[in-house]
């Protein structure tokens, strides 16, 4: 019987697996950029329906500089930008170490290899800190807000059109408050997860005290700056429409705007995160290798140029963030 | 060709990534300053549904990701094959998923602006 080989007549060319390697790139190297690529488009999908959520609340979206506007040792001063621009300039520098950690590996030299590989690592870990503290600010919230019974936030301005935090606005009464529970309340209604400081009769009763206190509402005008209701409508609407306290953020309600502003933050800078974490922990695993001289042994760094592209491709996907989050 | 970097003089190549740096450092300076003072011309000047200054920040930013890709990543010396294979997958997708995705988007804008649906209930 004859053998059942097919003879495709490219023996020995690129297509048919001969010595060159197609796309004149390693196997390794090329199939992490077809990683990247595909990683590219799940950042994009995100990014997309990010863009797909704003248009549809257009004139309703949170302002990104009054949502992040701290920095660290500056309480109190609004700081927009500032902070978002100094991860960029961490990120972008540790992409610089590592290209250069990738340049010293083309001529072979260990201990310059080392070296940039040690600050790649040391940017990446503390972007992922700064991150933390951005994540720790956005979940702590800073003036609080309420909530209609449609799900519209309602904030507080004094009558220069400051903003005023709760605790300025409300009056203590005296109530007997209990956290909703399902075993003792409506079985189909989850847990409160805990008290919110201030009821929202306290709120009531304490704006209608103080006369200089105004309602802002989601909505922005044609400067592109939220609404300031008047005293006698800002009145009403909270009597009317307010039905719950909202301090912070989480996945379902935030006090900055559309509970999909959250989670849209949540789950793309989150996963960027994720992605910055893998990529530290990938570098820690070839800086290693570097260490013990694994690649000098191979004769060739082609390693870190690899694992240099993923890292490269975290401060890409960093640009775009930066970009669609805080400045668009 | 893919290992032309090999082949380099070992100062040019350094010397090019400090000049990226450079660049992409004042490219984001640039976008944040222009973040900050916000100029009223550059809100208020409309082009194509979006105000001039989203479109600076989007062009800085693509000019950002060029940058990053075709240096940092040595795309510029990879085949052309290669190249194509990422970079033009990655654009006709994303534009297509973009466009399609806002057009979608401002549709609903419109359905709640005109008070089918009510803005608080």
């Amino acid at each position: 019987m004859e053998a059942t080989v097919v003879r495709t007549g490219t023996e020995g060319k690129t297509w048919g697996g001969g010595s060159k390697s197609p796309l004149k790139a390693s196997y390794g190297k090329m199939m992490m950029w077809f990683f990247i690529t595909s990683d590219a488009l799940t950042f994009s999908a995100f990014l997309a329906s990010y863009g797909f959520s704003r248009f549809k609340f257009l004139d309703s979206w949170p302002i990104a500089d009054e949502v992040f506007n701290h920095f660290p040792f500056m309480h109190g001063v609004d700081a927009p930008m500032y902070y978002v621009a100094l991860m960029t300039f961490i990120l972008i520098f540790s992409s610089v170490t590592m290209v250069l950690a990738v340049d010293a590996g083309h001529h072979m030299k260990k201990a310059k290899v080392t070296l940039y590989m040690f600050l790649t690592i040391i940017g990446g870990v503390i972007f992922l800190g700064s991150q933390a503290w951005e994540w720790k600010n956005f979940i702590k919230g800073e003036y609080g807000a309420v909530e209609t019974r449609g799900g519209q936030i309602l904030q507080f301005v004094d009558s220069n059109g400051e903003r005023v935090a709760l605790h300025d606005v409300a009056t203590t009464l005296k109530e007997d408050r209990v956290a909703h529970e399902r075993k003792n309340g409506l079985w189909f209604v989850g847990d409160d997860a805990e008290l919110t400081t201030y009821s929202i009769d306290e709120i009531k009763e304490g704006f209608k005290t103080k006369e200089n206190l105004l309602v802002r509402t989601q909505m922005l005008d044609e400067n592109g700056a939220k609404t300031i209701l008047t005293r006698e409508k800002s009145l009403a609407m909270l009597d009317q429409h307010a039905v719950g306290v909202v301090e912070g953020a989480n996945l379902t309600h935030n006090e900055y705007g559309p509970p999909l502003f959250a989670d849209f933050f949540f789950f793309i800078t989150g996963f960027h995160g994720f992605h910055v974490l893998t990529g530290v922990l990938i570098n820690i695993i070839i800086f290693f290798n570097v260490i013990l001289g694994t690649y000098e042994r191979r004769n060739s760094y082609e390693m870190v140029e690899k694992v240099g592209l993923y890292w490269h491709f975290v401060d890409l996907v960093w640009v775009f963030v930066f970009t669609f989050f805080y400045l668009v | 060709m893919a290992h032309d970097a090999t082949h380099q003089h070992e100062g040019s190549a350094t010397k090019k990534i400090w000049s990226v740096f450079a660049i992409l450092s004042v490219v984001t300076i640039v976008e944040v300053i222009l973040g900050i003072i916000k100029p009223e011309f550059l809100i208020k000047t409309s082009f194509i549904y979006m105000s001039l200054l989203n479109w600076i920040f989007i062009v800085l930013t693509i000019y950002k990701a060029y940058l990053i890709t075709w240096s940092f990543m040595h795309m510029e010396h990879e085949s052309k094959g290669l190249r194509r294979s990422v970079v033009w997958t990655g654009v006709f997708l994303v534009a297509y998923l973009v466009f399609i995705l806002l057009t979608e988007g401002d549709y609903i804008y419109e359905v709640y602006k005109g008070g089918y649906i009510s803005w608080n209930f």
